[in-house]
């Protein structure tokens, strides 16, 4: 009992205690109970510090993140609908700062301005621009500036856009009639150049590269319509231009035309009013008129003067424009800049012509006028020596004759007989001089006619030169032209299979730089997934180590553990199978004086149960004879007692066999038993022999073997009881039997239990 | 077995006994209504009734005793 108790207290047993059950269980709930009560307030105070520190932590996460939004940005990357509750809490993320746009657009468009640029090697264009600029320079004033490229792209490449986008601003500056046109075009280059700006901001390269040497043959064609048009606006400026000299020069020999007519007339009036002595009158008639044609004169002279002037600009103008466009070397407004010329020229020619016609009747206006003041101022002189003379007259002298006195007209007479005199005297005198000045004026008129002459010469000269170098010029303009137009066949060839050349190899440029970034994408993506596999694998590796370092561990703990536990079940099993064991035994010892012991079922059953899984034990459990189980057996002291009752009535049937049974043999043998005297105690020998197998040996070394304990042996000596005698101690040898099976089945057990127990047991 | 002996010995002697007594009683009381003539005495016809009875009983002792030795047969039919 207590010994139970003790062992299923230290026994990790999963089987139930038999006994001890009841009495452990309320003392660990109430263990339960006791904790239980303490741990609730432990509980409450550890609720609440993690409450506090996660909201702490969530507080100061979403403050942080208002603050600095990489930070948020982290976090809501990290952490699922984070950005939810920032934005809960804080508001919506701040837009990320604009960034400008790269120089990806310039490097991009180097590609196509160099085909634009390598298509058109030799060409117009840049030059056409050149030009172009420097013809806008004499524009009106507005001048914007180039829109600023980068530097980075080259200054011929940046020449053609710089000009393209100049030329559409300047045209539209120009308030022209013909720049409805310019317009046009550079509303079309304006429209390809946005296109490429477009592009380039899109990035798509491979379309975008297409499109764009699209655009630029477009831009090429728009140029090339554009130097046509530049051309005509040229030749437009020089045909206004030229207009406009011809009209003023035209004007200007009309004015000097009419300059010359008015000299003409004033000159032949002068002439008129000199030669006339007429009645005063007409004379005062014609003097108006003289005046009226001097006036008409010098308004002539100035108009001619201006409107030369004016023409001497235009022309100067023109000069100039066509000295340009001869600068600029357009071909093609070649033949235009040539009659340009030519028309200046003649314009030129014309003008001087007239000038000279002008200034030749200048001078001999200015000779009459001069004459005419000469005739004038004697006439003057006259009429003040006649005022001096004859004070009282005055005014016109033609109407004197009728009031002049006699003494007048011979004071007169003498005057002018004395002027007469005097006058011829100046006519000798210079009469003479004349020669002389004639002499000198001839000679300086030789000098200025040898001048004008060479002047003339020179004009004359510089004309037919200008003539000649015209003509040349017109030829080498008309071999340049068809050369230009063999030269712009041949460009034109070579820049379509340049373009053509250009776009193969750009296409197979783009394919190999495709290919190898391609290359260099995939071995770096490669590399990098090399990488993260092997990290990960490594990763794994470890950590499956480590899981199977801690399963190993695991295990082997669980077995030890199990092994533990077979141990400790095989050791409480052991130990009870031994309890059992001791309690068979025990129950063994109970038989009291001459009653059996009590049933050994009970005890029998427990052994059974307690060694369940044993063969062996099972086995001798189950060997143990039914008698005994049921009805218990007898002690050894019983059988001791019940032994000599039965010897005293084996010695008394002793004679009895199957043929000797009557009742006389049964006196008989009764007979012998008192009569015949053995020795009550006899050591049994070693080795039966047959004489030995008397019934009263046989008794008194069964006595002898009883005396001595050894129940077998006397068991054994009965056996050989033959006859009435052995059935009388059959009852007996039985009881003998069953008692000494039983104790040598619980002899076996106890040993095996002991065995097992010693093997179970650790020593501690 | 061994009461068994010593009641087979009580019986054995019992049975005689009342065997012999209510033989020889019967005997003598059947001699005397009888009137066997030379049974003389009924102690006679007694003594010789429980001699009867006696022996009687004797025999079944010894049959009795003799029991365990006896074998009974069976007659098996063959099939």
């Amino acid at each position: 009992g207590m010994d139970v108790k003790r062992i299923c207290f230290t026994s990790l047993s999963l089987q139930k205690c038999l006994c001890g059950n009841g009495a452990a269980q309320p003392m660990q709930s109430c263990r339960r109970y006791t904790s239980a009560g303490d741990s609730g307030s432990v509980a409450g105070k550890i609720v609440a510090a993690s409450l506090l520190t996660v909201g702490g932590g969530v507080g100061g996460t979403i403050l942080y993140a208002k603050w600095d939004p990489k930070f948020r940005a982290a976090v809501e990357k990290g952490v699922p609908y984070s950005d939810q509750l920032f934005e809960m809490t804080i508001g919506p993320p701040p837009p990320p700062p604009v960034i400008p746009l790269p120089k990806k657009p310039v490097k991009v468009e180097p590609l196509q301005i160099s085909s634009v640029s390598e298509a058109s090697k030799d060409s117009k264009q840049p030059q056409q621009m050149k030009e172009k600029k420097v013809a806008k320079e004499e524009k009106p004033p507005v001048q914007q500036e180039a829109p600023p490229l980068p530097q980075t792209i080259e200054g011929e490449n940046t020449v053609v856009l710089l000009f393209s986008s100049e030329f559409m601003q300047r045209f539209s500056s120009v308030q022209w009639s013909h720049a409805h046109v310019g317009v046009s075009t550079a509303e079309e280059c304006k429209e390809c150049e946005h296109e490429a700006h477009a592009h380039v901001v899109k990035e798509r390269p491979e379309e975008v590269v297409s499109a764009r040497l699209a655009a630029q043959d477009r831009c090429f064609n728009a140029m090339l319509h554009q130097t046509e048009h530049v051309k005509f606006l040229k030749t437009t400026f020089l045909d206004d231009t030229l207009g406009s000299s011809a009209k003023l020069t035209l004007q200007a020999i009309g004015a000097q035309e009419a300059a010359l007519s008015a000299i003409a007339n004033h000159t032949s009036k002068l002439k008129e009013a000199m030669d006339a002595e007429g009645p005063s009158d007409k004379t005062s008639a014609q003097w108006r008129s003289l005046e009226d044609a001097l006036n008409e004169r010098s308004r002539a002279a100035d108009e001619a003067g201006a409107a030369l002037l004016k023409a001497k600009e235009e022309l100067e103008k023109l000069r100039k424009v066509i000295n340009a466009a001869k600068d600029s070397k357009i071909d093609a407004a070649r033949p235009q800049i040539l009659a340009a010329e030519e028309n200046l020229h003649s314009m030129v020619v014309d003008l001087d012509r007239a000038v000279g016609k002008v200034q030749t009747a200048q001078m001999e206006a200015k000779i009459v006028s001069q004459y005419s003041e000469l005739v004038n101022e004697a006439k003057a002189q006259f009429q003040k020596e006649l005022d001096s003379i004859t004070p009282e007259i005055q005014a016109n002298w033609k109407g004197l004759t009728g009031k002049l006195s006699p003494d007048d007209l011979n004071s007169l007479i003498a005057h002018a007989h004395r002027r007469i005199d005097q006058l011829n005297r100046e006519l000798a005198e210079q009469r003479v001089r004349e020669q002389i000045h004639i002499e000198a004026a001839l000679d300086q008129q030789r000098l200025e006619n040898q001048k004008t002459l060479d002047k003339a010469v020179g004009t004359a000269i510089s004309h037919s030169r200008e003539q000649m170098r015209l003509e040349q010029e017109k030829k080498i303009e008309d071999v340049r032209e068809v050369m230009e137009a063999e030269m712009r066949t041949q460009l034109r060839r070579q820049a379509a299979a340049h373009t053509d050349h250009l776009r193969d190899v750009l296409k197979v440029q783009e394919q190999e730089l495709r290919a190898e970034a391609q290359e260099v994408l995939s071995s770096k993506l490669m590399e990098q997934e090399t990488n993260y596999r092997r990290v990960t694998q490594d990763q794994l590796d470890a950590f499956t180590l480590d899981m199977n370092a801690a399963y190993a561990r695991l295990k082997g703990i669980e077995e030890a553990i199990d092994s533990h536990v077979v141990a400790e079940e095989e050791a409480r099993k052991a130990h009870q199978l031994w309890l059992s064991v001791e309690a068979l035994t025990y129950s063994l010892k109970t038989a009291v004086a001459d009653s059996p012991t009590e049933p050994l079922e009970t005890a029998a059953k427990a052994v059974r149960e307690s060694c369940a899984d044993n063969e062996f034990a099972v086995a001798l459990a189950s060997a143990l004879p039914e008698e005994s189980l049921s009805r218990g057996i007898y002690s050894e002291a019983s059988l001791r007692a019940r032994f000599y009752q039965i010897r005293g009535l084996v010695r008394r049937v002793a004679m009895i066999n199957e043929t000797r049974n009557s009742l006389y043999q049964y006196f008989l043998s009764y007979l012998q038993s008192v009569l015949l005297f053995e020795p009550e105690q006899l050591a049994p020998p070693t080795k039966l022999k047959p004489e030995d197998l008397d019934t009263f040996k046989l008794l008194s070394y069964a006595t002898y073997s009883i005396e001595r304990g050894d129940l077998e042996l006397a068991a054994k000596f009965i056996n050989q009881l033959t006859g009435e005698p052995r059935r009388v101690a059959q009852d007996w040898l039985k009881e003998a039997r069953l008692t000494l099976e039983t104790r040598q089945v619980v002899n076996l057990l106890s040993a095996y239990a002991n065995a097992v127990g010693l093997g179970t047991t650790q020593a501690p | 077995m061994a009461e068994e002996h010593g009641r087979k010995w009580d019986r054995c002697l019992a049975d005689s006994a009342r065997t012999g007594f209510g033989v020889g009683v019967v005997f003598s009381r059947v001699s005397f209504h009888t009137r066997i003539a030379s049974l003389c005495r009924p102690n006679v016809a007694r003594c010789v009734g429980s001699g009867m009875g006696l022996g009687m009983g004797y025999s079944n002792c010894q049959h009795d005793f003799r029991s365990p030795y006896l074998l009974h047969g069976h007659m098996v039919k063959d099939q």
